[in-house]
């Protein structure tokens, strides 16, 4: 009676195919620009691995890694987030507010208060689109998007209005160095490993793979991801085991949007210290990507912000090695998307044609 | 096999407006038409019977052109016709007025009438002439219909007003109605009927699709019978009588034998006081039903799916709010309002097998030990600390839960899905009747079960009946409910239309009661 | 106050009119598809490709061959205006195959040609014109020239009629006074023709549709033709009918989701779509000139006056006011029912 590809298949064999697809037209559009994709290939790894860009590659990918759980929290419920871009903001301005609120002592207490803030207001900036999807049935992707740019327009005149450092540049008050987050060459130095001293990469690193086991266990172990996997799965089901919709699309929403904001600690308060216009760079997005190639489960989420990360950095090496604009990793994000995403079944269905006919021929009718 | 029938004593020598030869059509492992032969007369009212699944409405979307039938031939008017698509079908003068209606709810009647069968690239013609048109067709036919009206703002019989004048807009001379009067009121019904045989005047050719006896001898000249996918009997309409019918759709089975003892029937446990409820499309589905269940015994509701029984158990379970009436559970009421959670019912020791284990009771890609803890997963045996699920516990119970109930292969890892229709069906029983509810109510308990399995089920539903517990059991299978009701009621359109001890009544009588005819006076 | 209202008002709804023009070409683009039942939230991807197809390529028609141009004279703006048409219509193929033929995701598919476009035209416009992604200035011929209607200089001077048609009316390019057009031509479409009445149905009941004969899958695969084609329009306007003059990274800073947002608040009508956008054609313009705006009591950022079409949109959806249903169809692949 099993109607469904083997797990092989469906976590293997699929993305590795979608993937293979995106690569091979993302190798023609480097043919396009004139540049020679297995050179491209070489320099970008060369970049996101080098003792200078490792750090880059892992500051990268623990943005992603939050995005992605992010969204991948809120799919297994059934509910595309896609707010992530304006939650990771809203989240930033929660951070300033509250490390430049006191004079933190310590970064371990900076960081939990920090972490709190982020939190909190990455929850708030979702609960309005859930709120809305769960009682009056507005659909939860275009209040998302909208809720992003009027995060951008809200971001924007704080930052040349009450939350402006002096001078005229749209940024915030750097925070009081009691806040500052261990970067991964400190840490790294506590164990004797050696790392680039300015990379970008902190503490954060860490908390995101802690949040990733986090997840892990809310979604496949805790009494609450067992209810928003069903919710997930047969709304009609859930109903009948007395499951509250308007409950798990609020919670699942809340969580997402705490995940999202988790990473302002990255690049607000671990990197720039401040707030800056932008902070967030399109991480929100790729989080979706991120989600969908990791099929949603968090070690999948991790691998996929990972292979991000790595084409983050190398694009960045690509443009200051062959001059290639950083657009050619944005390119390859989005046929990753599209391949993995939308166009799916084109792997999907063959794949599915395949392995359920030769099924179907063995079993005995 | 087919036999010819003859209209109203002429010997028709023009060909027969419908030939179906040696239909067959399989969905996967079902097979919805089994090599069905069928004639139709031209100018005669046709109806086929039988049960919810037996194929009707398979076989008439393939003469429709929405499915493709893997054998068999189709003759229209004597000619061979292929019939690809609902082009096809519209081409060969073939129209359908389906179940759920295929209408554009925020257009006019009239736009709705010349979708698709509209003059030229503007709608100003098309729109005069099919005003034209549809005046004609409401003098001729009684059709009468507001042209500019939205199909939203007028009733479900108006509605099918404008589906019948779609096919009569083009040309339409066999017309096809699937269970036409399901949605309509007595009235309505029988302007319909009117309608219809104004259209036969014409010379029309109909096809009626039913389950309701009552409608088959008022109005048709023939009927064909189909039961599991097969034609059984086609007969002149004349030369038959509802109980015939009755027993041709339900069937000749063995009974299945259960070992029972007598019931030992105590106090009364749950009440139903005057239950209505009306859906979103202000259709009554439930309309004052009132019963009492008694501990100790299995109270059987029989009807063909679709009178409200579906409507009644989710009210009681928890699923769907109640318009009006009351349930009560020794005696305490319970709250049948919207804001109504099944989880307290289980909590007022209610259980319930549902009648769609895919879409209910079961989460398809959950694994076993999920979902015998599904509805019942915030208990406290199934609690770990700090929100955490007791995994450890819940695969140990469904391991037991496997072994007393013989369900294989006795893997608690492997997902629902992967398991054949009795053994998932066994699960969901393992799960509810393990809660030791005091009410079991079970839909459909062996819909899609193996012979094999069907006898454990219903020795598990006595055992639970001997333990001093109230079972409500709803299914479409007559010979299940005689089988094991201590009592049985009859539902149909809603209503209560009989109550009958088991012992006391046999099919023909309750098949009756099920097509909503009175056994006594035959109406 | 006089002078506001002689100058300064009209001068607003004057520039009004040109922001609104890409918002009202788009938004009918996105009329069509989900009039159809197809969501599109892919707009912006569209009108970036057209932006950036129309600079390219009405740069290349103008130029001199020795600059390795086509040299083309005046007929250069009219190559770049079928090339951004071309461009767009790509796009919108690729997300009718993904969203009908193969019934994916339509969100994800817009979101994936989002990111696509702003990626690819800022990559090809590097390597063919190397400058940062932007693409040369536009000349004459190259670019839409205002026109002067009719009578504008000699009526200039009437009395309140004089300014109204001299300002506000005369003096737009060719694409603005082509959008109203499409308006109309798109309110006879839809209400009366068979085209019209055929995509509506299919966005509300497809199986109504498909049982009437008709195929859904092409009714669907016409409407993206044409949303492809708005959108090339909207892009056009974009680097060959504004100031711009060229196609510069990222130029349609979100206004495919404003648009998405106009046609949420029309109700997927074109006539109240056309006053959508002219409304927030006229915020941007507000926006615009004055940094703050003083209602006594409160100054409202001009942030405020950006995120304002986003706002009203939420609270649209909300049901707050009135109903904004979609098309019922909206969103699903069409699937023969079992």
């Amino acid at each position: 009676m099993n109607k469904s590809l083997p797990k092989w298949v469906d976590l293997g064999l699929i993305p590795f195919f979608t993937l293979l697809l995106a690569f091979a037209v993302s190798g023609l559009v480097v043919m396009s620009i004139g540049q020679n994709p297995i050179e491209v290939v070489k320099v970008m790894l060369q970049g996101a691995f080098n003792p200078f860009g490792i750090g880059h590659t892992l500051y990268f990918t623990t943005n992603f890694i939050f995005t992605g759980l992010a969204v991948a929290v809120a799919f297994h419920a059934r509910l595309f987030n896609i707010g992530g871009e304006g939650q990771a903001g809203v989240a930033g301005v929660g951070v300033a507010v509250v490390m430049l609120a006191f004079d933190w002592p310590h970064w371990t207490i900076a960081l939990l208060a920090g972490t709190l803030a982020a939190m909190a207001f990455g929850a708030a900036w979702a609960a309005i689109p859930a709120y809305l999807q769960a009682k009056r049935g507005s659909h939860i992707v275009i209040t998302t998007i909208m809720f992003n740019l009027i995060a951008t327009a809200l971001i924007g005149y704080l930052l040349v209005g009450p939350m402006q450092a002096e001078g005229s540049l749209p940024e915030s008050p750097s925070f009081p160095p009691g806040a500052a987050l261990p970067s991964m060459y400190e840490i790294l130095g506590w164990f004797g490993i050696p790392f680039d001293k300015f990379a970008p990469a902190n503490i954060s690193f860490f908390m995101a793979l802690i949040a990733a086991v986090f997840v892990w266990v809310l979604i496949w172990k805790s009494r609450l991801g067992y209810e928003m996997r069903a919710f997930g799965h047969s709304e009609r089901a859930a109903v009948y085991a007395g499951i509250s919709p308007l409950k798990i699309t609020m919670v699942a929403m809340l969580l997402s949007g705490a995940l999202s904001g988790m990473m302002a600690i990255n690049t607000v308060q671990g990197e720039a210290e401040r707030l800056v216009l932008g902070a967030v760079e399109g991480a929100g997005f790729i989080g979706i990507a991120v989600a969908l190639m990791g099929r949603s489960h968090p070690v999948g989420v991790v691998l996929a912000a990972f292979l991000f990360g790595i084409l983050t950095q190398g694009g960045a090496e690509l443009q200051f090695t062959l001059g290639i604009p950083a657009q050619m990793i944005t390119v390859i994000q989005a046929l990753i998307i599209m391949f993995t995403g939308s166009l799916e079944n084109m792997v999907r269905i063959p794949l599915e044609k395949l392995f359920l006919n030769t099924g179907k021929r063995g079993a005995a009718s | 096999m087919s036999s010819v029938t003859k209209n109203a004593g002429r010997l028709d020598a023009v060909a027969p407006a419908i030939e179906l030869i040696g239909i067959s059509k399989a969905f996967g492992p079902v097979q919805a038409n089994k090599n069905i032969s069928m004639t139709v007369a031209k100018g005669a009212i046709h109806g086929i019977v039988g049960e919810n699944g037996a194929g009707k409405s398979t076989l008439m979307s393939i003469l429709y052109g929405f499915y493709k039938a893997d054998a068999g031939a189709v003759k229209i008017n004597g000619v061979p016709t292929q019939i690809n698509d609902s082009h096809d079908a519209i081409a060969a003068g073939i129209g359908m007025v389906h179940q759920h209606f295929m209408l554009v709810d925020n257009f006019t009647v009239l736009e709705n009438v010349i979708l698709g069968a509209e003059e030229g690239a503007t709608l100003g013609p098309s729109l005069r002439k099919a005003r034209k048109e549809l005046k004609r067709l409401a003098d001729e036919y009684e059709l009468d219909v507001d042209p500019d009206a939205l199909i939203d703002d007028i009733s479900v019989g108006f509605q099918q007003r404008v589906e019948i004048l779609k096919a009569l807009y083009r040309q339409a001379e066999i017309l096809i109605l699937d269970e036409p009067t399901g949605v309509l009121t007595p009235d309505e019904a029988d302007h319909l009927f009117r309608i219809l045989r104004n259209l036969k005047e014409q010379g029309k050719t109909i096809v009626i699709i039913t389950h309701k006896l009552r409608e088959i001898m008022d109005v048709t000249d023939s009927v064909s019978v189909m039961r599991r996918g097969e034609m059984t009997k086609t007969i002149a309409t004349a030369t038959t009588s509802p109980e015939d019918l009755a027993e041709a759709m339900v069937g000749r089975r063995v009974l299945l034998e259960v070992n029972k003892v007598p019931a030992q029937v105590g106090e009364t446990v749950m009440e139903v006081r005057d239950l209505s409820v009306t859906d979103i499309h202000k259709v009554k589905r439930l309309k004052g039903v009132s019963f009492e269940l008694k501990r100790g015994e299995i109270l059987g509701i029989a009807g063909v799916a679709g009178n409200g029984q579906s409507e009644l158990l989710e009210v009681i379970a928890g699923i769907g709010p109640a318009t009006s009436g009351e349930v009560l559970m020794h005696g305490e009421a319970i709250d049948v309002s919207a804001k109504a959670n099944a989880q307290l019912r289980r909590h007022r020791g209610i259980s319930h097998v549902p009648e769609d284990r895919h879409q209910r009771g079961l989460v398809m890609p959950f694994m076993t030990w999920e979902n015998t803890t599904f509805g019942y997963h915030n208990e406290p045996e199934y609690c770990g600390k700090y929100g955490l699920a007791n995994q450890r516990f819940m695969v140990e119970d469904a391991r037991g839960k496997m072994e007393r109930f013989d369900i294989r292969p006795p893997n608690p890892q492997l997902v629902a899905s992967s398991f054949s229709g009795g053994n998932q069906q066994k699960i969901v029983l393992a799960r509810e009747i393990e809660r030791n509810p005091d009410v079991l109510l079970i839909g459909q308990p062996t819909r899609g079960v193996d012979i094999g399995a069907i006898e454990f089920i219903h020795q598990q539903i006595v055992n639970l009946r001997d333990a001093g517990k109230a079972i409500l059991l709803v299914s479409v299978e007559l010979d299940e409910i005689q089988a094991l009701s201590d009592r049985i009621l009859v539902m149909f359109d809603g209503v209560i239309q009989g109550e009958r001890m088991p012992e006391d009544t046999n099919e023909g009588e309750l098949g009756l009661l099920m097509a909503g005819v009175d056994p006594e006076t035959g109406k | 106050m006089m002078d506001f209202l002689s100058n300064d008002l009209l001068q607003l709804m004057d520039s009004g009119v040109r922001f609104a023009t890409p918002l009202l070409l788009a938004c009918l683009a996105g009329l069509y598809s989900e009039r159809a039942g197809i969501f599109d939230i892919g707009l912006e991807g569209k009108m970036l490709v057209a932006a950036f197809a129309a600079g390219a390529f009405s740069a290349f028609a103008g130029m001199s061959v020795a600059d390795g141009g086509w040299n083309m004279g005046g007929a250069a703006v009219w190559v770049g205006l079928g090339a951004a048409i071309v461009a767009s219509t790509i796009m919108a193929m690729i997300h009718a195959f993904a969203s009908i033929t193969l019934r994916g995701n339509q969100l994800i598919s817009g979101v994936a040609i989002n990111f696509f476009a702003a990626g690819i035209t800022v990559l090809i416009g590097q390597y063919w014109f190397k400058m940062g992604g932007q693409t040369p200035q536009l000349r004459e011929g190259q670019r839409f020239d205002p026109i002067t209607l009719p009578f504008a200089k000699s009526v200039q001077d009437v009395p309140v009629i004089g300014p109204i048609y001299h300002d506000l009316i005369s003096g737009h390019n060719i694409i603005v006074y082509l959008g109203f057009v499409i308006v109309a031509l798109t309110w006879l479409v839809l209400y009366r023709t068979r085209f019209g009445l055929r995509m509506r149905a299919v966005g509300e009941n497809p199986g109504a549709v498909d049982t009437a004969g008709i195929s859904v899958v092409k009714l669907r695969y016409s409407a993206l033709i044409v949303t492809g084609i708005l959108c090339g329009l909207a892009g056009a306007y974009l680097s060959l009918g504004t100031a711009a003059a060229g196609f510069g990274k990222d130029m349609t800073a979100g206004r495919g989701f404003i648009a998405l947002a106009a046609l949420i608040f029309a109700k997927w009508k074109p006539i109240p779509a056309m006053w959508a956008t002219l409304l927030f054609g006229l915020l941007e313009a507000v926006g615009n000139k004055y940094q703050k705006v003083d209602l006594g009591f409160m100054v409202l950022p001009g942030q405020f006056m950006q995120a304002l079409p986003y706002i009203l949109t939420v609270v649209i959806l909300a049901g707050f006011v009135g109903k904004a249903i979609p098309p019922k169809a909206g969103g699903e692949p069409y699937v023969k029912e079992r």
